[in-house]
């Protein structure tokens, strides 16, 4: 039975594809397998799908759950009593939210990966931490929202945790200093939301004519671009303005998603998202779901060995991209990459739908 | 009300000439020029549809199955609230609305579908011309974002109101009082099937199943299955000779047909989606068939809950009978279109009457699932939108 201690210590970008690929259909049959013992749900849907549990092979050929399956159903393969925390996804008022249940074993697999996985990045030691939220948001412990969740995974790889903005969501300059000052001449990282420090960070600071001397400093960001490709931000112009305020000379973006926090996908100094070996991506056609060939644009399904608590192992995202290549990154690191390119256009359906269109 | 939110895209304030007689040879007249008009757009192809709908010949054909012993009039001005994802809908309910005699003020879809364009040009093209000018007085068409305050305005001064689309429209439209005397027509959520003899199909020669499965795809693909009169179950008939295979020739016909169909990425991923949920739910699945994402099919062992089963974008519910009554326990009045082939009509109607059944308003061939006509969802819409005058 695969087990997660077999990888935890390996350097996560360190797997060619033939190793890789052989861990992970044995990874994929355990979990798979698991699951669907456990959980009622993921066992009829996995019967229904036809898919054999014994007689699968390529990592491509094992079951997926649409991502949206987690915001209508409470998916678990643990007993409700092993569970210490439940995330939702942070979806806008009126929405319905993801639930992800986590144990103790995956709540704890998911910090260790993602401080193996940004080390890579950053380096093994903690380094001094500039939150770009409001520290208001984690006021509720209990439920943990995307955002929240986030910042406190995040925030167990830096010291000295500062949050830059205030409950109204102001620069909160008087902190940002003092932490500046604590740590003058020493590298420092950032952290945040895309949004966020776009609207909240960049925009003030831009606005006040101030620029923070924060040279030589690293920026980690994700939580996905929908929110400024209406100001037509890109990855390089964001990065650039963001230098232009505070220098930052390394900008990281990520890619992840609540339904499988802690096996995020990096973005390198060579602008690719990569695969650690704690997660993969295919690419797949939406007309028949069969994998795209490298390059081609499709239906993004992720994979991630942390999820034993809850069947999100394979998941069928709503976002469209494309494999760039394997092993093959100038940047050094193995492993599949790949780039992002959004989510799938909402698409109005024919027929006699409501004559009062939903707002 | 701030009037600047209606924009008239025909006529002006509220239509109230005097009411006409049903079938009338004003307005008879009116749509066969309007057929003249549309009809030399090939496309959209709904409008050649409507076009094809209004010429001389069909309205009489359909005035002459219009026999009233009792002399009749429209009611006065009918507000018809038309479906936004259904293009040509707004303008076969104004089609119904003059054929009864109505006056009409019609609230078009607010998406910007080529058809209302086509249908509104032709419409003012022909309130220019003398012989159609009292049609002005008839005839408004609207557009305006949902707004209740503007939907209570023409509710509040009409004499019927037609509402098109689904059980959430009808229920907030219904919370907006119409005059005491004024009469309502909704159209609710409907669910629809279809009953195939397996024998049939194997009589069929290879052109024969091309062609049903055509029709089937005019049903289903055409209005992406979400149609009310669209089926999701499909029926199979079986007889005393098996055959085995027609359901593969049948599928693989209409999976021919259907690579045509444009499948959008999003729509891919919900019907995947509904598909698991479906899984999850129902305990009674037999089977599950995928062609791709083109075609998912669901074998049902069971007829119950059949009913909150929905299948959208080619996914379909099927069940095996050699006897069509064993759905009759499942038929709720929620039940509209029954779509059949090769199963003989006599056959039919002894199923409908004998089980007296509370549904299933209408029964026709596979193909003409969503002709629309007059009779609509158990109503006859002209006869509704009159009133009798009774004369002793």
């Amino acid at each position: 039975m695969f087990q997660f201690d077999e990888i935890a210590s390996l350097p996560p970008f360190s797997l060619g594809e033939r190793d890789k690929n052989s861990l992970f259909e044995r990874a994929m049959a355990d979990m798979t397998l698991f699951h669907f013992e456990r959980c009622e749900d993921y066992r009829k849907i996995v019967r229904g799908l036809g898919f054999d549990t014994k007689s699968l092979r390529g990592v491509s050929d094992f079951p997926f759950l649409p991502v949206r399956l987690f915001k209508s159903h409470e998916l678990l393969s643990v007993d409700r009593r092993e569970v210490v925390k439940t995330m939702t996804s942070s979806g806008t008022t009126g929405q319905s939210v993801s639930k992800i249940f986590l144990d103790r074993e995956t709540s704890s697999r998911q910090t260790k990966a993602l401080a193996r996985i940004t080390s890579d990045f950053i380096g093994g030691h903690r380094l001094p931490m500039l939150v770009v939220d409001s520290s208001e948001l984690l006021k509720d412990r209990k439920m943990f929202s995307a955002r929240g969740a986030g910042i406190l995974g995040f925030s167990m790889l830096g010291r000295d945790v500062t949050y830059a903005l205030d409950g109204e969501m102001r620069l909160n300059l008087d902190a940002i200093e003092a932490f500046l000052d604590r740590h003058k001449g020493g590298n420092v990282l950032l952290f945040g939301f895309t949004f966020m420090i776009w609207e909240y960070f960049y925009k003030a600071l831009a606005e006040s004519g101030r620029r923070l001397p924060i040279d030589g400093g690293v920026l980690i960001h994700g939580g996905g671009w929908k929110k400024l490709q209406a100001s037509a931000v890109d990855p390089a112009s964001f990065a650039e303005a963001l230098r232009s305020v505070c220098g930052v000379s390394r900008v990281h973006n990520y890619y992840g998603m609540v339904e499988q926090t802690g096996s995020i996908f990096m973005e390198c100094e060579e602008g690719r998202l990569h695969c650690s070996i704690f997660s993969d991506v295919i690419v797949r056609r939406h007309m028949d779901f069969l994998p795209c060939p490298t390059g081609d644009e499709g239906l993004i399904q992720t994979i991630s060995l942390l999820p034993w608590s809850y069947p999100g192992h394979s998941i069928l995202t709503e976002d469209i991209g494309r494999v760039t290549g394997v092993d093959d990154c100038p940047c050094g690191r193995l492993g599949r990459t790949f780039a992002v390119k959004g989510r799938i256009a909402r698409a109005e359906a024919r027929g006699c739908g409501d004559t009062y269109e939903k707002r | 009300m701030k009037k600047d939110s209606v924009i008239y895209l025909t006529g002006s304030g509220i239509p109230d000439a005097r009411p006409l007689k049903p079938y009338s040879d004003e307005a008879c007249s009116f749509l066969a020029a309007l057929s003249d008009l549309l009809s030399r757009h090939r496309n959209p192809p709904d409008v050649a549809t409507l076009a094809f709908f209004c010429r001389r010949a069909n309205i009489a054909r359909l005035k002459s199955d219009f026999s009233s012993p009792d002399v009749r009039l429209g009611r006065g001005t009918v507000f018809h609230i038309a479906p936004s994802n259904i293009p040509i809908n707004f303008a076969f309910s104004l089609v119904f609305g003059l054929l009864s005699g109505n006056s009409n003020v019609v609230r078009v879809p607010s998406k910007a579908w080529p058809q209302v364009d086509i249908v509104c040009g032709a419409i003012n093209s022909l309130l220019e011309r003398p012989e159609f000018s009292e049609f002005a007085h008839r005839i408004a068409m609207v557009r305006y974002e949902r707004d209740d305050d503007v939907t209570r305005f023409f509710s509040e001064r009409c004499d019927a109101r037609i509402v098109w689309g689904g059980d959430e429209t009808v229920r907030r439209i219904r919370s907006i009082p119409i005059p005491p005397r004024a009469v309502e027509v909704s159209f609710a959520d409907r669910y629809s099937f279809c009953v195939i003899s397996e024998e049939s199909v194997m009589k069929l020669d290879n052109v024969a199943v091309a062609r049903l499965a055509n029709n089937f795809y005019n049903d289903t693909y055409l209005v992406d299955q979400n149609a009310c009169s669209s089926p999701s179950l499909i029926m199979w008939l079986t007889g005393p000779r098996r055959a085995p295979g027609a359901r593969e020739r049948f599928w693989s016909a209409v999976w021919l047909r259907a690579c045509e169909y444009d499948l959008a990425p999003i729509h891919a991923v919900d019907k995947y989606t509904e598909l698991c949920c479906c899984l999850s739910r129902v305990d009674d699945v037999e089977s599950v068939v995928r062609h791709g994402n083109l075609i998912y099919r669901l074998k049902l062992a069971s007829l119950n809950g059949v009913e909150g089963l929905c299948g959208k974008f080619g996914f379909f519910f099927e069940y095996e009978s050699d006897n069509i009554d064993v759905i009759a326990s499942h038929v709720t009045s929620k039940w509209q279109t029954l779509t059949y082939f090769g199963v003989e009509k006599p056959e039919i109607s002894r199923f409908v009457a004998d089980n007296f059944l509370r549904g299933i308003d209408r029964i026709v061939p596979v193909g003409s699932a969503l002709d629309i006509s007059v009779m609509w969802d158990g109503f006859d819409i002209v006869r509704t939108l009159s009133r009798i005058v009774e004369i002793k």
